[in-house]
């Protein structure tokens, strides 16, 4: 017993060590707060937390201009103080605020949103494609928020803090829920993986880079989200194997590395030939299909995944929530999109069942609160 | 929104309101009001009063109401060396405004105007609380908007005013009872 412990002790000193030495890592832990106040809003560029809720809300029909000023400015409120371990104003559980553990709360503005305030939305809804089966209960939404945070309880308690100030202007239209891995299982930074067992993310751009800034970013520091619910057919998927799982994507599925290549970050060489002269990565693979030379034409996922309920006959109900920010969807998001539907062997295995748009916003300071550009 | 309409004429017959964004702010010791909104603030100009100075508000905010009975909330900080008494309150928002505190009762808590008023203690605070002491606005003229910005006149002992705005809020509690009581706040 005393043997076990010690060793246990010796284990636990490893890790801290390795931590230690790893900024990535360190920046994992429970105390650690990302900035509300910027330019750009938060939760975008942010290495992504392990646990996130997406909620959409549909307002109400008297939530005019006025009151959506009343309803951000109280939102924002709460989501400064929150994001810093702070009980938000009138917190009934101001015990639950801290570890802020890397909260961050990101607002997105529908195209319903802009019409509630008299104003022309700057974004649509998708074009519909053909391997859509769109649901209304996860798709729509006047206004968004995307909460992420490295500990569960956290983002519980900032969803019922900011549920609780949107309700008297606003009803929840969906509440989507995902989780990537726990934080510190992986070094930061490391593209995961989702729960067909893809390695998700090779490609994103990377924070920090001027292709990332020309991808996401506008002029004005605002971005756009596209949230969609993509249903991994797991049962189908287990039926195929390994080959034709990575002549599906492209890619390896124990490394994440090309089919030309060797290593994750290897670039997939879309010209090569097998032996019989037909191109290594096929013509319908996922990450052809997907792929995007100009950096301007880009999108960065952020993706989570999502478990639910096992049905009686033991199916299950997963998949991932594709949250993908460009500075433009209409021409950076939907050009993919339609390249995917029209021919992605992937296709096979996924099905778009929620789809949404929003507008994200410029941050603000310390006196400003989130959406004032566009509703004063 | 009528009722928000009301408030911002009513906040604009008030010389000098407090301007707030949202309740992140800690508004400072504003000048004394020029013209009271109500009843029970002082009806002359008064010069501005060293405690006064001295007396800023953190999180201010009052619980939403449809009208009828609400109150108002948030920590009174006190940055001189000796003790503030704040005497009254007033807002356009009700002329029958008390200063209130929540006593036990029999086993029961009910709330009832606090004799002498709210002392804040040298160098102290005195937090506002739901299940605490409050400012009690016993019948709001219009409806309290979550997010609406409610100005507040505040009297001291001294006859100095304290003006801040606090936020409105969602809030499920601070539903102590009512006891009527003899003495006015």
């Amino acid at each position: 017993m005393a043997d076990l412990t010690r060793r246990g002790l010796l284990a636990g000193g490893v890790v801290a060590g390795v931590a230690a030495f790893t900024p990535a890592a360190s920046a994992r832990t429970g105390e650690t707060v990302v900035p509300f106040h910027g330019p750009r809003q938060a939760g975008i560029a942010t290495e992504p937390q392990a646990h996130a809720v997406f909620v959409a809300f549909d307002l109400r029909k008297d939530t005019d201009r006025d009151a959506l000023r009343r309803m951000m400015r109280l939102l924002t409120d709460d989501a400064r103080r929150l994001t810093q371990g702070r009980p938000a104003l009138a917190d009934t559980e101001p015990e639950l605020a801290a570890p802020a553990a890397r909260l961050t709360v990101t607002f997105g503005f529908g195209p319903g949103l802009y019409a509630h305030a008299a104003l022309t939305s700057p974004i649509k809804p998708l074009p519909k494609f053909t391997v859509d089966k769109l649901e209304k209960r996860w798709s729509g939404g006047d206004l968004l928020v995307q909460i992420c945070a490295d500990d569960p309880l956290t983002v519980s308690h900032a969803l019922r803090m900011i549920v609780k100030d949107a309700r008297s202007f606003a009803t929840v239209r969906w509440t989507q829920r995902g989780f990537r891995r726990a934080a510190g299982t992986q070094p930061g930074g490391q593209t995961q993986r989702n729960v067909m067992g893809q390695m998700d993310g090779t490609a994103n751009p990377k924070p920090g880079t001027a292709d990332f800034d020309l991808a996401v970013w506008r002029p004005d520091h605002s971005t756009q989200l596209v949230v969609r619910r993509i249903r991994a057919e797991l049962e189908t998927w287990d039926a195929a194997d390994v080959v034709a799982k990575e002549f599906t994507i492209g890619r390896r599925l124990s490394t994440g590395a090309p089919l030309t290549g060797t290593r994750e970050q290897d670039p997939p060489d879309l010209a090569a030939k097998g032996a019989h002269g037909f191109p290594v990565i096929s013509e319908y693979a996922h990450i052809r299909r997907a792929h995007v030379g100009d950096p301007r034409l880009r999108i960065l996922r952020r993706p989570y995944n999502y478990d639910e309920d096992v049905t009686a006959q033991g199916h299950a109900d997963s998949g991932l929530i594709f949250a993908s920010y460009q500075a433009d969807i209409e021409r950076q998001f939907v050009p993919i999109q339609r390249q995917l539907a029209e021919a992605d062997l992937l296709n096979e295995w996924i099905t778009p069942i929620g789809s949404a748009v929003f507008v994200i916003p410029p941050g603000c300071d310390e006196k400003g609160w989130i959406g004032q550009e566009v509703l004063s | 929104m009528s009722s928000r309409l009301a408030l911002s004429l009513l906040a604009v017959a008030t010389a000098a309101t407090v301007v707030s964004c949202g309740s992140s702010d800690t508004p400072t010791a504003a000048a004394p009001a020029a013209s009271a909104p109500a009843a029970s603030a002082p009806a002359e100009t008064a010069p501005a009063a060293p405690a006064a100075a001295a007396l800023s508000i953190t999180d201010p905010w009052v619980k939403t109401a449809k009208e009828g009975m609400t109150a108002a909330f948030g920590t009174l900080v006190n940055n001189s060396g000796a003790d503030i008494t704040v005497v009254s309150g007033a807002s356009p928002l009700s002329s029958m405004i008390e200063l209130h505190e929540v006593v036990d009762k029999d086993g029961k808590m009910v709330m009832q105007p606090k004799q002498g008023g709210f002392v804040i203690p040298a160098g102290g605070s005195h937090e506002l609380k739901p299940g605490g002491d409050h400012i009690m606005i016993m019948d709001a003229k219009q409806a309290v908007e979550p997010g609406a910005e409610i100005p507040f006149t505040l009297t001291l002992a001294d006859g100095g005013t304290f003006e801040f705005t606090a936020v409105g809020k969602d809030f499920a509690g601070a539903k102590e009872d009512y006891q009527p009581g003899s003495h006015n706040g």
